[in-house]
């Protein structure tokens, strides 16, 4: 397939310019021009008024999907236990139903499980699709990707939401060649488009540089993953739901794989997907020394702290406790940024938090954009001082 | 035993910046690399080659610029490269790319472990992996950490996960997606690099039809799902500056804070 320019057509409006998601057009002598970056994406087509972008590949055609019903959702296990983001998933789930009338249902594979189906229909399961078994027991790319596919061929979802987590990630993609869908990874928002009922995936691309929005209008059901602690767990108070038993049989041979043993590492520092608040440090606070009273400052909050890429790199946090797109995501209720200039990899880590304060000396820093209230000002003072504050006690 | 990698050539997104004014990426003067994810691969090839003998065929889909990702991986080591170049390919999502990897492994045939990165920094889907191993009805194991053992019809690994990892015991022929802590891949030998860029080099450039795919199961026509929009992140709070001196400001957030129940 290939894309050019109708030059004579052409008015040099720049709609194309602006769509172009490979900044690979540009204006030559008042024309549009299509430079060697093209990746004959398509994007451009639609937004020109004067039809003079043209190509030579026949319109595809939509097939019907109206059969297609089902927000579904797989509910990760690990040893029994429920992992959090499947809770976040179902709560998604919920809207994205609510808004297409459509019902939510939770797929839950393992071994001695049964008892999580209810858990499940709290936070919003209208079904449970349940197959239990015991070489369904760990987590295995085959066994679990079988069931997935034939329970998506027998039901027949509109939507398949899976956790980005590292069984999410293995188990997607390999559903979704099976089954013959697209896939959109780790995405940061989903919504329902008004016009066409699909589902609108967006995801950060270039390392956060970008966001994407996808859709995926050819194939059912739309498949994406999300990553954990970007969405919220909703309960639903009285809610009654289904389960549904989903017999299954497969031989070790056909698995392929055999776990030989599951070992746990012990967490190196604290659990910031449940921290309340979260106080962060960047390259502003300048030594490990000053970032000890950040510590501090979050033992006064009853949080924890955390930091950037910086403050990894120069040892003042462990890795798990760095926020940021090669970080942890974070939402807490509060999330307090001191010397963080901002950098979008640092804010798609926490821009999801319910309140955000931003300390810094640079007026012009990006951090202020996305704070909710902002001190300008050197942060150490700014911490002593809350510090102080917040020992002597609520009263004034 | 015969081990086949998947390379992409990325552009090397911790220099990526964006243009203030439009919001595009700014792409000039950024340099291209081996996706870092699939150089700890290629160096796993290697040592691997070196317990079992067999040949190292490096595979990368991409533009024609892309051979400098093979040649530089066989001045690593690999013997032997393939790139996949054809316009048709262009625009490709994830399931097409599976598509046209799978179609070239296919052709190449005989192989006993496929060897990638985990995840592409420009993309960082991580889906690749799994969706060629389904494609070619393989055993997978993603998030390699260690590799422990390798037999002749078995391969026993340790795969991360958030907080420990698993000892996996895998048939082969399998494909593993590996990630950084797997090893310290090497540098590339002048030598090699020098023979890698020769024109008897054993690199040999497929297009669509050399891979027998239809023109309409490949690239941008052949993908399920499509980039319908792209923006600049924008972020929806007010950004309140609060004024005044260090106890005036602390002052005011702190009475903000208590407004809304936060201490």
């Amino acid at each position: 397939m290939t894309i050019w320019i109708e030059v004579d057509l052409c008015n040099g409006c720049k709609r194309c310019i602006r769509a172009c998601p490979y900044d690979a057009i540009e204006l030559r002598d008042g024309k549009a021009y299509i430079l060697d970056r093209c990746t004959s994406c398509g994007a451009c087509l639609e937004v020109c008024k004067e039809k003079a972008i043209q190509t030579d590949a026949e319109p595809r055609v939509i097939p019907d999907f109206s059969d297609r019903k089902g927000v579904w959702v797989f509910a990760e296990q690990r040893n029994g236990k429920l992992s959090q983001v499947g809770l976040e998933l179902l709560g998604k789930a919920q809207e994205l139903a609510g808004t297409l009338n459509q019902q939510v249902s939770a797929l839950l594979l393992g071994y001695q499980i049964s008892g999580i189906s209810d858990i499940l229909i709290k936070y919003g399961a209208d079904n449970v699709y349940l197959a239990e078994r015991k070489t369904l027991k760990d987590y295995r790319t085959n066994s679990y990707t079988k069931v997935v596919e034939e329970l998506v061929n027998q039901y027949r979802p509109n939507i398949l939401l899976m956790g980005a987590t590292h069984i999410g990630r293995d188990l997607a993609p390999r559903v979704s060649r099976r089954v013959g869908v697209g896939l959109t990874a780790d995405c940061t928002e989903l919504s329902i488009d008004s016009d066409e009922g699909i589902l609108l995936q967006t995801r950060p691309a270039f390392g956060g540089n970008v966001m994407a929005t996808i859709a995926n209008r050819y194939s059912r059901p739309q498949m994406a993953t999300v990553r954990p602690g970007v969405m919220e767990a909703l309960e639903k108070p009285g809610n009654k739901g289904n389960v549904i038993r989903h017999k299954f049989s497969m031989t070790e041979k056909e698995i392929g794989t055999k776990v030989l043993e599951i070992v746990k590492e012990k967490k190196k520092g604290v659990d910031l997907s449940k921290a309340k608040v979260i106080v962060a440090g960047g390259r502003g606070v300048g030594d490990a020394g000053r970032f000890k009273v950040l510590k501090k400052l979050a033992n006064a909050l009853g949080g924890e702290v955390a930091g950037t890429r910086v403050a990894f790199e120069e040892g003042w946090i462990p890795v798990s406790q760095q926020v940021g797109q090669t970080g942890q995501s974070v939402r807490p209720e509060l999330y307090i940024a001191c010397g963080i200039s901002g950098a979008i990899q640092h804010r798609a880590g926490m821009m999801n938090s319910r309140y955000i304060i931003a300390i810094n000396k640079d007026p012009r820093a990006p951090i202020f954009q996305v704070a909710d209230w902002g001190i300008v000002g050197d942060l150490h003072e700014v911490v002593h001082e809350m510090l102080r504050r917040l020992n002597k006690g609520p009263s004034k | 035993m015969n081990i086949i990698v998947l390379v992409k050539q990325v552009p090397d997104t911790t220099e990526v910046k964006l243009d203030p004014k439009t919001g595009n990426l700014i792409r000039e003067g950024i340099e291209s690399i081996i996706n870092p994810d699939d150089r700890h691969a290629i160096e796993a090839a290697i040592n691997l080659r070196e317990s079992t003998g067999g040949k190292i065929t490096v595979v990368s889909m991409g533009p024609p610029q892309a051979i400098d990702a093979i040649s530089e991986a066989m001045g690593m080591g690999a013997d032997k490269g393939i790139l996949l170049s054809d316009m048709a390919f262009a625009g490709a999502d994830t399931w097409a790319t599976s598509y046209t990897l799978g179609k070239a492994i296919k052709r190449i045939g005989k192989y006993d472990l496929i060897l990638c990165g985990r995840q592409a920094i420009d993309g960082d889907t991580a889906q690749i992996g799994a969706q060629v191993a389904d494609y070619l009805n393989l055993p997978q194991v993603t998030y390699v950490s260690e590799i422990e053992k390798i037999e002749k019809k078995t391969i026993v690994v340790k795969r991360q996960l958030e907080d420990g990892f698993e000892r996996v015991q895998c048939a082969l022929p399998a494909l593993l997606t590996v990630i950084g802590q797997l090893n310290r891949p090497r540098y590339p030998m002048i030598g090699n690099l020098i023979d890698a860029c020769k024109e008897k080099a054993p690199i040999k450039v497929w297009n669509a039809a050399d891979i027998g795919a239809k023109a309409n199961d490949l690239g941008l026509e052949g993908s399920l799902t499509h980039v319908i929009k792209t923006f600049a992140p924008k972020f929806k709070r007010e950004g309140e500056i609060i004024e005044g001196d260090t106890k005036e400001a602390v002052n005011v957030v702190l009475g903000k804070l208590r407004e809304n129940r936060l201490i």
